[in-house]
């Protein structure tokens, strides 16, 4: 398609504003995208049209033990060339193309489809890999190899709609009231840095993560340079790309909570931390000296969707808003106000989300789970390490 | 649209976007001195350059830069405001009985705004005063952090807690603190200190303005002679040596 020869992520780089929404139900209760599409349709006018889309959890329960892979393909060719990777390195119980409308307002898409499928039996243990890891691999391989095919989302039980649009109308595109899902987060665009191109659009997704961002992060580079040290390909080179991963490093590899994780990237500043007590002090130091380049500076407003439920995240600074307010189960989040309002008028406990200060919304059952896995809620040392009762070499620590 | 009486007509702009909105507003302001918006949701720059004579009752949720560069008007929001209330405002009154987003009175150049909850972060910023012009901002709640950053003149009133960092980069006007900030918080070239007469004055008639808003309510905000504190700026320049010696 024209897209091929149009700039893209990493080729140019054009000095913008976004919107974001989410919306969840604690109880795990699903909700069709209905109200997610008329939250984040109020915020038109932060968005430019140049890029939409939605994140949606608990969508598909039928194949909830499966990695769903959305993958938005240029042409035939791409399509060919991913399904043979796929079925090489997974068993595919279900594949079919994503179900869309056409839009008057919605040009060139993609062909759109998705997978449900296990890792291949053999070829997992063989490599060596957690389950996370192969597929993180696997995911970063079409992306970068294979010409005109995207994975949108890698997931379980999730999944992403995204496009070049104002959100509403990918909305629309992708029939989004038909899904029902426990967390929805969506994302208007408004290109900045990048220019807006399908895969481009947020939520940006990694495995269960997805994140929807407002802003612009100064500490692009310090970031991706970290990242990349632990295997992750910046492709795309825009900041939510770079944060999603930093969130998968985090959390999923080094075992930190989300809330320790968006805690190290939004750091206390040194004069904060010579104000605190010895205890905490020692801590905070200790957490900013290991985790030095993970710390994520710039205006930025983020929506983090996983699994265990949402974190919403502001700068230190408090650059960008965001406004959180609940009803019963439901919490709701977005760049303004009126955006909750419109789909609840009787939202109670309106604030907003103060800068540098993770707030979290859990499922009510990983609530209780998470608290107790966390590795910083777990003793140091209840083990000795391998290298110190082993007699064999090192392992990779993934092996 | 529908005419009330003779000098007000109620509008409502229900989902329409700012532009139709303002329009639909502007033309009923062209016509009555008052004007009510029956639902507001998010729509921006409502009131923007309301001229002296005009009033906006506001209900619902206004967008962001309510307000903005108004020139004498007056704005009553039944409900909460969004970012940027006020925004380089010249002159009138913006009355808000809920809370407002961040940034409140940025660049404010005159005018006063009452806000009868809390504020986000940045009340304040960047207002000035010249002359007559001494802009005043009231807030009865809580202040987000950077609360008066690098303010140049007119008066903040604060009757909650403020959030860290407040004055940073303060170069003139006054911060009136119902709750003093410890020593450690004050920023350097700025001066807390106990009200002195000649500042009892102003305050005593912005906290009548914020009364007789709000009165009926919730707490008023009282006590002009006493438990009171203020910053002001240590110095007419205190930062004319920071890039020029």
């Amino acid at each position: 398609m024209a897209g091929r020869h149009l700039h893209r992520e990493g080729t140019i780089r054009i000095p913008s504003g976004c919107a974001i929404a989410a919306m969840m139900d604690r109880t795990g209760g699903r909700h069709d995208g209905t109200d997610i599409l008329r939250s984040i349709a109020l915020m038109r006018d932060r968005s430019n049209g140049l890029g939409g889309g939605f994140a949606a959890y608990g969508i598909y329960p039928d194949y909830a033990e499966l990695y769903a892979f959305h993958v938005m393909y240029e042409s035939r060719e791409a399509r060919a060339a991913t399904e043979a990777y796929l079925e090489h390195y997974y068993l595919s119980e279900k594949q079919e193309r994503v179900p869309t409308e056409d839009h008057p307002a919605i040009k060139n898409p993609p062909d759109v489809w998705r997978y449900f499928m296990a890792p291949h039996p053999m070829r997992l243990p063989a490599s060596g890999l957690t389950e996370a890891e192969y597929t993180m691999r696997h995911v970063f391989h079409i992306n970068s190899s294979i010409d005109g095919a995207f994975v949108a989302s890698s997931g379980k039980d999730m999944g992403v709609f995204k496009g070049v649009g104002y959100p509403e109308d990918i909305g629309e595109f992708y029939r989004i009231g038909d899904y029902g899902a426990w967390a929805w987060t969506a994302h208007g665009r408004f290109p900045t840095n990048t220019p807006g191109w399908w895969g481009g659009a947020h939520p940006f997704t990694l495995l269960n993560w997805s994140i929807v961002h407002n802003g612009e992060i100064s500490s692009y580079d310090a970031n991706r340079r970290y990242v990349e040290q632990f295997g992750y390909d910046c492709e795309l080179q825009t900041d939510t790309e770079v944060i999603t991963y930093l969130f998968d490093l985090l959390a999923r590899r080094h075992g930190l909570s989300q809330e320790m994780a968006a805690h190290i990237m939004t750091a206390p500043s040194w004069q904060a931390i010579d104000a605190m007590a010895p205890d905490q002090a020692a801590f905070e130091t200790a957490l900013r000296t290991v985790y030095s380049s993970a710390l994520v500076n710039g205006p930025f407003s983020i929506i983090l969707g996983s699994e265990e439920g949402l974190l919403a995240l502001n700068d230190r600074l408090k650059l960008r808003a965001l406004m959180a307010a609940e009803k019963g189960p439901m919490v709701y989040l977005a760049s303004e106000q009126a955006a909750i309002e419109v789909v609840c008028p009787d939202a109670e406990h309106m604030r907003s989300i103060e800068g540098g200060v993770p707030f979290v919304v859990q499922l009510d059952e990983v609530a209780r789970r998470r608290q107790r896995e966390a590795a910083e809620s777990c003793a140091v040392r209840e083990q000795p390490r391998d290298h110190e009762v082993g007699v064999r070499p090192c392992r990779r620590k993934e092996a | 649209m529908l005419v009330a009486e003779a000098k007000r007509i109620e509008v409502d702009l229900g989902l329409s976007h700012f532009k139709e909105a303002n329009e639909q507003v502007r033309a009923a302001l062209a016509q009555a001195d008052e004007v009510v918006v029956a639902s507001a949701n998010a729509q921006r720059y409502l009131g923007c350059a309301l001229a002296a004579g005009k009033r906006l009752e506001i209900h619902g949720t206004p967008g962001n830069d309510m307000g903005c560069y108004m020139d004498g008007g007056a704005i009553e929001v039944f409900g909460n405001g969004q970012d940027q209330v006020g925004n380089t405002m010249n002159g009138g009154t913006i009355v808000i009985h809920g809370r407002c987003g961040d940034a409140a009175g940025y660049g404010l150049r005159g005018g006063t705004i009452l806000v009868r909850g809390d504020c986000g972060w940045r009340a304040g910023i960047h207002m000035k005063q010249y002359e007559q012009k001494r802009p005043a901002i009231v807030i009865g709640g809580d202040a987000g952090a950077f609360l008066g950053e690098y303010m140049a003149g007119g008066a903040i009133v604060l009757g909650g807690r403020a959030g860290s960092y407040v004055a940073s980069g303060m170069h003139g006007g006054i911060i009136y603190l119902r709750h003093p900030l410890a020593a450690e918080e004050v920023p350097e070239g700025v001066v807390q200190s106990p009200l002195g007469e000649e500042d009892k004055g102003l305050l005593a008639g912005l906290l009548a303005a914020y009364n007789g808003a709000f009165g009926r309510e919730g707490p008023s905000l009282d006590g002009a002679d006493e438990g009171w504190w203020c910053l002001r700026p240590a110095s007419a320049r205190p930062y004319g040596g920071l890039y020029a010696s």
